[in-house]
């Protein structure tokens, strides 16, 4: 049986139109309706977005079509200029939304853009605004950004370093605008399902930093099902009480994630063998205490305060484990790892991942041709792979105004 | 009232958070999701369903709190897939699901003889979503994973961290949650594209794919400009990159451990900051600029941390506020959830009612639709707390049927 490829074919969105007034909170929306074939109509000030003036820039060389930010979340869109102070563009941004089957929106640019006007000339029309606090809540003025959003909607809180004198960490990547941008695609779709019956569109509000707020795991349900607060940790979960390290520097300077310790026999027996096929079985002192652990019929963990050869057992697993992994490096203890049974990981930097042989064996990296550079550029590829109807990156970032001439000509004959 | 989904069935073999949290959202649109567990080891194919926190001194496979707020709105059904007549009455909902989701360790459905393939046999149309680390196929498709170990592999815990510090990863399963996310995108999306072309298909997820789509503009610095992430005092991700911002982090305020996070977007928030904090060393002329700042921003971060530790986070947090500037408390969780007029407004943290753990708070959802809003009301199931409303209701097995199905144990 062939499991789902990168394969070429109509995205599951094909025919799907998109109208895309947002800024950075909601334009990797954009990017997951586009990449999956819907037509997403990015509307851009004359000047263009502010964010083709993020770093970084191609051959670190600013300029609005070299943004790498600006390249990454709007590939397969097509690019419109219109300025909304101007009253024939609004009434093209009017004749656009009208044909639309979604419009999504964040930031200044149609802030002022509200559903029941826009339904009375389509009623299908399924717009979806985000905003950092929600259209109309008591805190809807202040100002935000990921930064905040993450410190203030829960998820800094649980993150950085045992040592609390370092301050919580907000995690890297502009993850709370992706947490919004995420519930604004799921919520489209439902919505664009529940259209598909009834013909009836409707306005959903995204709301970032209550997002953010039901994203944090146990950081959220420990509080509202046992009132008890977690404390962050390096590299691993915020806890109620501390747990043990699970993060080791390898013998090339990588980290790995060294899992749950081993626990069974069998686990006892797999690190075991990997000390003795590495050649490091006398070496490594606590060794009897691990041969001990495979004749163990059964692990009662909650006994491991007071069985006290359990609790030497136990210890030895983790030591072995971290022993292997600062000998080895970070590659070699991961597969070598994975191979015998424990679910560990290497740290990867994101470019490294590019070049792993898993990744590149999937089709992960993929090639998207910048003709006007003469350059074809690797990008981060399919989050999900369709059997039918494929994830692919249509066409790299739109040049400013790109389609500016296809898009007008288009509303000109719409209107007739 | 209906729900916007109120017309599709799911038979849904999820469990953890990054399979369980795809179909609570479903679910939550009034779709209805029928959760199987196997009633031989009591549902343990989902560890949470025991695990803490706990609402009291009750412990066991009901009283789990994780389980309890990752299943709201679902249904419940016990089948040992172990005998024949479990395949059948399972060959007999799929017939009737438009979706059959799962996010077991790779080859776990085939063994059990429900693969893409069967499940096709028996509808053509399903749709059949499997969500794993590392997806179906490739060379680690055996490795195994956890949301930590997602994060760590797809380049998400390097990503977070201080400079000259070890990553500092996600203290939660940024992952687990996010990988639910592409989950139900990938549901959905599925089912759009079978309303259109009539098609079904499968759709496989890994996680760790999923994560390595959400740090965009670092690889593309690497493939265009080749400049790793993995560089001298990188990454540092309380500052911020794209753009370039200063101040830009988490300052220390009075109390212990207590910080407060914020940013300077722009020329005027800094001018609203100088005036809104009155510091001398807000006029010196190094800093008149992003530039000027960005180069002297250790020094910058300290004068900084030097007006916020004078205040309680709050207070520091509101006075800049009111001159527009990006920041807040980082919020503790008692802080945001029961102190935060946004979250109270929204309606964040509904109450819904378990059979055993009585009335529990869980998470909301951050959308809210004008006209098909969610509902979450109902608590997760105890397993086979529908066994009747589903092999009765929907099978049509009576109930004679249903109790020896249950004696016999296949049920």
């Amino acid at each position: 049986m062939t499991e789902p490829g990168p394969e070429a074919g109509p995205g599951a969105l094909e025919g799907l139109r998109v109208v895309e007034l947002c800024d950075e909170l909601g334009t990797f929306a954009g990017k997951l309706l586009a990449d999956m074939g819907a037509e997403v109509v990015k509307v851009e000030p004359p000047e263009g977005d502010r964010t083709r003036a993020y770093p970084p820039f191609a051959d670190d060389e600013p300029g609005p079509e070299r943004s790498l930010y600006f390249w990454h979340y709007n590939t397969s869109k097509a690019s419109v200029t219109l300025d909304l102070d101007a009253e024939a563009d609004r009434e093209r941004l009017r004749a656009l939304i009208d044909r639309a089957d979604v419009l999504l929106q964040s930031g200044e640019a149609g802030a002022d853009l509200t559903w029941e006007p826009l339904r009375e000339t389509n009623a299908g029309l399924i717009m979806v605004t985000l905003s950092p606090f929600g259209r109309g809540m008591p805190r809807a003025e202040e100002a935000a950004t990921d930064l905040t959003i993450l410190a203030g909607g829960g998820p800094a809180w649980n993150c950085g370093y045992d040592d609390h004198a370092l301050p919580p960490v907000r995690g890297g990547g502009n993850q709370g605008y992706h947490t919004a941008s995420h519930f604004a695609v799921m919520s489209a779709l439902v919505a664009l399902l529940h259209r598909d019956e009834t013909g009836r569109g409707q306005h959903i509000d995204v709301n970032a930093h209550a997002a953010a707020n039901v994203t944090t795991e146990a950081g959220t349900y420990t509080w509202l099902v046992a009132q008890q607060t977690v404390q962050r940790q390096t590299g691993r979960h915020a806890g109620v009480n501390p747990s043990m390290p699970s993060q080791v520097l390898c013998a090339d300077g990588r980290y790995v994630n060294t899992g749950i310790p081993p626990r069974r026999p069998e686990s006892f027996a797999a690190v075991c063998e990997w000390l003795t096929t590495m050649g490091w079985a006398e070496e490594f002192l606590e060794f009897p205490l691990l041969e001990e652990g495979m004749r163990r019929e059964r692990f009662d963990m909650s006994m491991l305060q007071q069985d006290e050869e359990l609790m030497a057992i136990f210890g030895a697993g983790r030591a072995a484990m971290n022993f292997l992994a600062t000998r080895l490096t970070a590659y070699e203890f991961f597969t070598g790892g994975q191979e015998r049974g424990f679910q560990i990981g290497i740290i990867y930097s994101p470019e490294e991942v590019l070049t792993d042989p898993h990744f590149i064996a999937r089709g992960f990296p993929v090639e998207v041709e910048h003709p006007e550079m003469e350059r074809t550029v690797t990008y981060p590829g399919a989050p999900y792979r369709f059997e039918r109807s494929p994830w692919r990156i249509r066409r790299r970032a739109p040049r400013l105004g790109e389609d500016n001439a296809r898009v007008f000509a288009e509303l000109a004959a719409d209107a007739g | 009232m209906p729900g916007a989904l109120s017309h599709l069935r799911i038979c849904d073999f999820t469990g953890q958070l990054a399979g369980a949290g795809a179909t609570r959202f479903l679910a939550a649109f009034g779709a209805q999701v029928i959760r199987i567990e196997d009633p031989v080891n009591q549902g343990r194919w989902d560890i949470l369903r025991g695990m803490p926190p706990y609402v009291d001194e009750r412990r066991g496979v009901e009283l789990g709190g994780p389980f309890n707020n990752h299943n709201v709105e679902k249904l419940g059904v016990t089948l040992n897939l172990r005998t024949e007549r479990g395949k059948e009455l399972l060959r007999e909902l799929v017939a009737i699901s438009d979706v059959v989701a799962e996010n077991f360790s790779a080859g776990v459905m085939e063994r059990w003889g429900f693969g893409y393939e069967a499940l096709k046999a028996i509808r053509e149309d399903v749709i059949y979503v499997s969500n794993c680390g590392f997806g179906h196929a490739g060379p680690y498709r055996d490795y195994k994973t956890w949301g930590p170990i997602v994060q760590a592999v797809s380049g998400l815990t390097f990503s977070s961290g201080l400079a000259d510090q070890p990553p500092a990863g996600w203290g939660y399963s940024y992952m687990d949650h996010t990988g639910a996310y592409y989950m139900a995108i990938a549901i959905l999306m599925a089912l759009r594209h079978r309303n259109r072309t009539g098609e079904g298909q499968w759709v496989d997820i890994g996680c760790t794919e999923a994560g390595a789509s959400l740090t965009g503009p670092a690889v593309l610095d690497y493939t265009v400009n080749g400049r790793p992430l993995r560089r001298q005092g990188s990454p540092d991700s309380n500052r911020s990159q794209h753009p370039a911002m200063a101040p830009h982090g988490i300052y220390p305020s009075r109390e212990e451990d207590t910080w407060v996070a914020i940013a300077c977007r722009d020329e005027r928030d800094w001018r609203a900051f100088a005036e809104a904090t009155g510091e001398p060393w807000t006029q010196e002329g190094r800093f008149a600029d992003l530039r000027g700042r960005l180069v002297a921003q250790d020094a910058l971060d300290e004068l900084v941390a030097g007006w916020t530790r004078a205040r309680g986070n709050f207070e520091a947090a509101a006075a800049l506020q009111g001159a527009g500037v990006p920041a807040t408390a980082v919020q503790r969780p008692e802080e945001r959830i029961d102190r935060d007029p946004n979250t109270e407004a929204w309606g964040l943290w509904p109450t819904v009612r378990h059979r055993e753990m009585g009335d529990v708070r869980v998470d909301g959802l951050p959308v809210h639709f004008s006209e098909t809003d969610w509902t979450i009301e109902r608590g997760g199931p105890c397993l086979g707390e529908h066994n009747a409303e589903v092999f009765g209701g929907l099978l049509g097995l009576d109930a004679d049927e249903i109790a020896s199905l249950e004696a016999e144990g296949v049920l």
